[in-house]
C-alpha cells in the first residue's frame, strides 16, 4: 500500500516537473525568443533533474538500509542475546524483525523481543519518512534548479541527448556487473572451498566421495574432479559424434539442395526440436531411449546399462543436432555463390563443390559452431542428471554409468546443505571449473566464427 | 530486323575438313528465314552455334530469341547497356543457367554441331569443355596450385603427381602468372591481388583444355594495369581458345575482338566482324549506344 501510493506521489510529481519545464520554455517561445531546443525538451530534462537526486538517495537507502537496521537491532537486544554468534544471533534477530513486520513468530514471545520489535517498527518507520524526505527535497530542489536553468540559447535538446545515452550504458552495465558478480562470489566461494581442500587433491584427484556434511567429523572425503571432468568430457564427444555428422548433413541438405519452399517449413520443424525442454529430452532418455539400448545390448550380447555416459550422450546428441544444422546452415549458405560458380563452371558436380569447395570455404565457422555445441554440451544439466547413471567413478567404458560435473552440483546441493562446509562449497569449485571451460570454448569459438566472417566482407 | 548476312562470306570457300564448315547452309535453315549470322571474313569454322534461344526467369522472358555463330579461334565481345541479358546468354553456352533457380532455356544451341541439351552431351563434360572465367575474381579458398589443379584432378587428366604438376605450369604460364607466382605456389590463392586472382581464375579454367572460354566482364573488378594485363592475355589466348566476352567497355571490345554482338533490352539486336559494328553499324540502335546516345 506504501510502495503504491509512493509510486502515485511520484508520477504526478514527474508529470508536474514535466508540465514546469515546458510552460517555462513555452512562455519564453511567445514572448518572442527563439530557442534553441523544443520545450518537450526543456520538459523532460526537468523530470530527468528531478528524478536523478531522488533515485540515487534511494538506491543507497537499498544498499545500506539492511546494515542499518540490522546494527539497530543488534543495539535493542538484551546483552546476554547480543553475545550469541551464528545462526543463534541470525534467528534472534530474524525473530525481532518477524515481530515488527506483524508477521508473527512461532513460539512463545519474550518480553525484551515484543519491546524491541515495537522499537524496530518505529525506527522503521522514521527512517521511511527521512528517506522519503530527503528523496523529495532533493528532487524538488533538483526540479527547481533545472527550471532555472531554461533559457532560449539552453541546449536541452543536446543534454538530454547524453541523459539517453547514460541510460542505455547503464542498462548494458547491468548485464555486464551480473556476469562480474556471479564470477566474484564463484571466486570467493571456491577460495573458501581451497581453504579445506588442496588445490592439487581437487583438479588432480582420481577419487571422488564428498561423504556428508552432518557426520561433523574431521574428515572430510575425497574430492577429486577427474571422474566427473571425465564424464562430461565423454557425455560431449558422444553427443558430439551424434550430433555433428547428422547437423552438418541436415544443413548441407537445406542450404544447397533443398528448394527454398521446403527449406522454409523444414527448417523450423528442425528448430523446434532446439525448443522441447531439456527435462523432457531428460525423462525420454531414462523411460525410453535407456531400456532400449539395454535391450539392443543384450540382444547383441552387449552389457549395456539402461543409464550411461551412451544412453546421456546420444540423447544430448539429438538434442542438439537443431543447433548444429541451423547454425551450419547459415554459415554454408553466407559461402559466396562466386564460389560455388567457380567451381561448377569447371565441370566439378554439385556434390564435388561442397566437399572440396564449399565445406572447406566454411570450415572455420562450421569448427565455430562445433566449439559452441560442445559448450551446450559440457553445461547440460537435466538430461545427465536423469540418464546418465549418477555414479561418479573413473570409468572408461561409455555403456557404464558416469556421473558429471552438472549432475555433482545438483547433487551437491540439493537436500540439507550448510554452506559452510566443504561438500556445498564444492559446488562453486566445480562451478567455476564449468565455467572456465565454457568460457574458453565460447571465446574460441566466437574469435573463429569472427574471422570467418571477416574474410567475406 | 534485317538480314545481317551478307556477301562477305561464301560457302565455297569453306575448307570441307572443318566440322562447322556447312554450317554456315545448315544455318540458314535453321534459322527459318530469320537473321542469320555468319562467321567473319576469315573464314574460321563455327564453334558455337545458337538459334532462337529464349530465357526466361520465372515468368519474365530476359532474352528473346537469339541466333548467333560464334566463330572457332577468335574473340567475341557481347556489348550493350546493363541489364539486357548478356550474362544470361553467356551462361546460356555453358548451362549455368540451371544452377539458377527458375530460370528457363529454350531454343537450340550447339558446340561443335553437337546439341548442348541432347541427353547424350553430360552438362559436367559440357562445362570442362567450354570453362567460364567470372565478373569478380573468385579463387578457391585453396592454395594457388590447388587453385589450379582443381580442374585437372575432378577430371582425372593427370595420371600421376608430375603430370599434374606439369598442367599446372602450362596453364599457369598461358596465363601469365608462372613467373609471379612459381616461388609461392603453396600460399593461398585469395592472398593474390585482384589482376593476378583473375588470372588464376583464367588459369584454372585453361588448365582443364576447354575449347572455349566465357569471360564475364572479367576486368570490371580491376584497375587499368590489371586490365591491360588481362586484355594482352586474351589475346594471345585467341589463337587456342574460342574466346566469348562480355564487356561493358566499348574501347575493350575494339581492342579485344573480332567480332562483336550488341545486345538490347534481351534481344541481340546486331552482330558483326567488330571494326564494321564500330564504324559503319547497321542498326540505329547500335549507332546510338556505341556513339554513347544511351547505356
Ligand atoms: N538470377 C536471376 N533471376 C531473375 N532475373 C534475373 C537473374 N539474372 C538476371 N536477371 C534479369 O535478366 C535480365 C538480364 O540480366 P543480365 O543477363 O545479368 O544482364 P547483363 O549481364 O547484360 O547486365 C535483367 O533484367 C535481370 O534483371
Ligand atoms: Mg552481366
Amino acid at each position: 500500500m506504501n510502495s503504491l501510493i509512493t509510486a502515485a506521489v511520484l508520477l504526478a510529481l514527474l508529470g508536474l516537473a514535466y508540465q514546469l519545464g515546458w510552460s517555462k520554455s513555452r512562455r519564453l517561445e511567445t514572448a518572442g525568443a527563439k530557442l534553441h531546443s523544443r520545450p518537450s525538451y526543456h520538459g523532460y530534462l526537468t523530470v530527468v533533474w528531478a528524478l536523478a537526486p531522488a533515485l540515487v538517495i534511494l538506491l543507497f537507502w537499498l544498499l545500506f538500509s539492511d546494515r542499518i537496521t540490522q546494527s539497530y537491532i543488534l543495539s535493542l537486544l538484551p546483552p546476554d542475546v547480543a553475545a550469541l554468534t551464528g545462526a543463534d544471533l541470525f534467528s534472534a534477530i530474524r525473530r525481532v524483525r518477524d515481530i515488527a513486520s506483524g508477521f508473527g513468530v512461532a513460539g512463545e514471545t519474550q518480553p525484551w523481543e515484543n519491546a524491541a520489535g515495537q522499537s524496530l517498527r518505529e525506527f522503521n518507520a522514521l527512517t521511511f519518512a527521512i528517506v522519503t524526505a530527503a528523496a523529495a527535497g532533493a528532487g524538488a530542489l533538483a526540479m527547481l534548479w533545472a527550471r532555472s536553468r531554461i533559457a532560449p540559447r539552453f541546449r536541452a535538446r543536446n543534454e538530454f541527448e547524453g541523459v539517453v545515452r547514460v541510460l542505455l550504458i547503464a542498462c548494458s552495465g547491468v548485464a555486464i556487473l551480473t556476469t562480474a558478480g556471479i564470477i566474484a562470489s564463484l571466486l570467493a566461494e571456491s577460495i573458501r572451498f581451497f581453504s579445506f581442500i588442496s588445490p592439487i587433491d581437487f583438479f588432480f584427484g582420481t577419487s571422488w566421495s564428498p561423504g556428508f556434511s552432518t557426520t561433523g567429523n574431521e574428515a572430510h572425503g575425497e574430492y577429486g574432479m577427474i571422474p566427473l571432468v571425465w564424464g562430461t568430457l565423454m557425455i560431449a564427444a558422444i553427443a558430439m559424434l551424434v550430433s555433428l555428422p547428422i547437423g552438418l548433413m541436415t544443413a548441407v541438405y537445406l542450404s544447397q539442395y533443398a528448394a527454398p519452399r521446403l527449406r522454409d517449413t523444414v527448417k523450423p520443424v528442425i528448430e523446434i526440436l532446439a525448443g522441447i525442454p531439456t527435462i523432457v529430452y531428460g525423462f525420454f532418455a531414462l523411460v525410453t531411449v535407456g531400456p532400449f539400448f539395454s535391450n539392443v545390448g543384450a540382444l547383441i550380447g552387449l552389457d549395456i546399462r539402461a543409464t550411461s555416459a551412451f544412453t546421456a550422450g546420444v540423447v544430448m546428441g539429438i538434442m542438439i543436432i537443431p543447433f548444429i544444422s541451423s547454425l551450419s546452415d547459415d554459415i554454408l549458405r553466407q559461402v559466396p555463390r562466386a564460389m560455388r560458380d567457380g567451381s561448377l563452371g569447371l565441370g566439378a558436380t554439385k556434390s564435388e563443390t561442397i566437399r572440396q569447395v564449399i565445406l572447406p570455404a566454411a570450415l572455420p565457422g562450421i569448427v565455430g559452431a562445433f566449439l559452441l555445441a560442445v559448450s551446450r554440451a559440457i553445461g547440460e544439466t537435466m538430461i545427465v542428471v536423469l540418464a546418465a547413471g549418477n555414479s561418479p567413478y573413473l570409468r572408461f567404458n561409455p555403456f557404464e554409468p558416469v556421473s558429471t560435473v552438472t549432475v555433482t552440483i545438483v547433487k551437491q546441493l540439493t537436500g540439507d546443505t550448510d554452506f559452510a562446509s566443504p561438500q556445498s562449497l564444492v559446488a562453486f569449485a566445480l562451478g567455476l571449473t564449468l565455467f572456465v571451460m565454457t568460457l574458453i570454448l565460447n571465446v574460441v569459438a566466437l574469435q573463429i566464427v569472427r574471422r570467418y566472417r571477416e574474410q567475406y566482407e | 530486323m534485317t538480314d545481317l548476312s551478307t556477301s562477305e562470306t561464301k560457302p565455297e570457300t569453306i575448307p570441307m575438313h572443318m566440322t562447322s564448315g556447312s554450317a554456315i547452309i545448315e544455318s540458314s535453315e535453321l534459322g527459318k528465314g530469320k537473321t542469320v549470322r555468319t562467321p567473319d571474313k576469315e573464314n574460321r569454322p563455327v564453334r558455337v552455334k545458337a538459334r532462337d534461344v529464349s530465357v526466361f526467369y520465372g515468368p519474365k522472358q530476359a532474352l528473346f530469341d537469339v541466333s548467333i555463330d560464334i566463330p572457332a579461334k577468335a574473340v567475341t565481345a557481347f556489348i550493350g547497356p546493363s541489364g539486357c541479358g548478356k550474362s544470361t546468354f553467356l551462361r546460356c553456352l555453358n548451362r549455368m543457367n540451371d544452377t539458377i533457380e527458375g530460370c528457363r532455356v529454350t531454343g537450340q544451341i550447339e558446340l561443335d554441331g553437337s546439341d548442348i541439351h541432347d541427353r547424350d552431351l553430360d552438362v559436367v563434360e559440357l562445362r570442362a569443355r567450354v570453362g567460364m572465367v567470372f565478373q569478380k575474381p573468385n579463387p578457391f579458398p585453396k592454395s594457388i596450385f590447388e587453385n589450379v589443379a582443381y580442374g585437372p584432378k575432378i577430371h582425372g587428366l593427370a595420371r600421376s603427381k608430375s603430370e599434374l604438376e606439369g598442367i599446372v605450369e602450362s596453364s599457369l604460364r598461358r596465363a601469365s602468372l608462372w613467373e609471379e607466382v612459381k616461388d609461392r605456389l603453396h600460399e593461398p590463392g585469395t592472398g593474390l591481388s585482384g589482376g593476378q586472382q583473375q588470372r588464376l581464375c583464367i588459369a584454372r579454367a585453361i588448365a582443364v583444355s576447354p575449347e572455349v572460354i566465357l569471360m564475364d566482364e572479367p576486368c570490371s573488378a580491376l584497375d587499368p594495369i590489371a586490365t591491360a594485363k588481362i586484355e594482352e592475355l586474351i589475346d594471345e589466348l585467341k589463337q587456342n581458345f574460342t574466346i566469348v566476352i562480355v564487356t561493358h567497355s566499348m574501347q575493350q571490345a575494339a581492342r579485344v575482338s573480332q567480332r562483336t554482338a550488341f545486345f538490347h533490352l534481351g534481344n541481340l539486336v546486331e552482330e558483326g566482324p567488330t571494326d564494321t559494328i564500330f564504324t559503319s553499324p547497321k542498326e540505329k540502335r547500335t549507332q546510338d549506344y556505341i556513339t554513347g546516345r544511351f547505356g
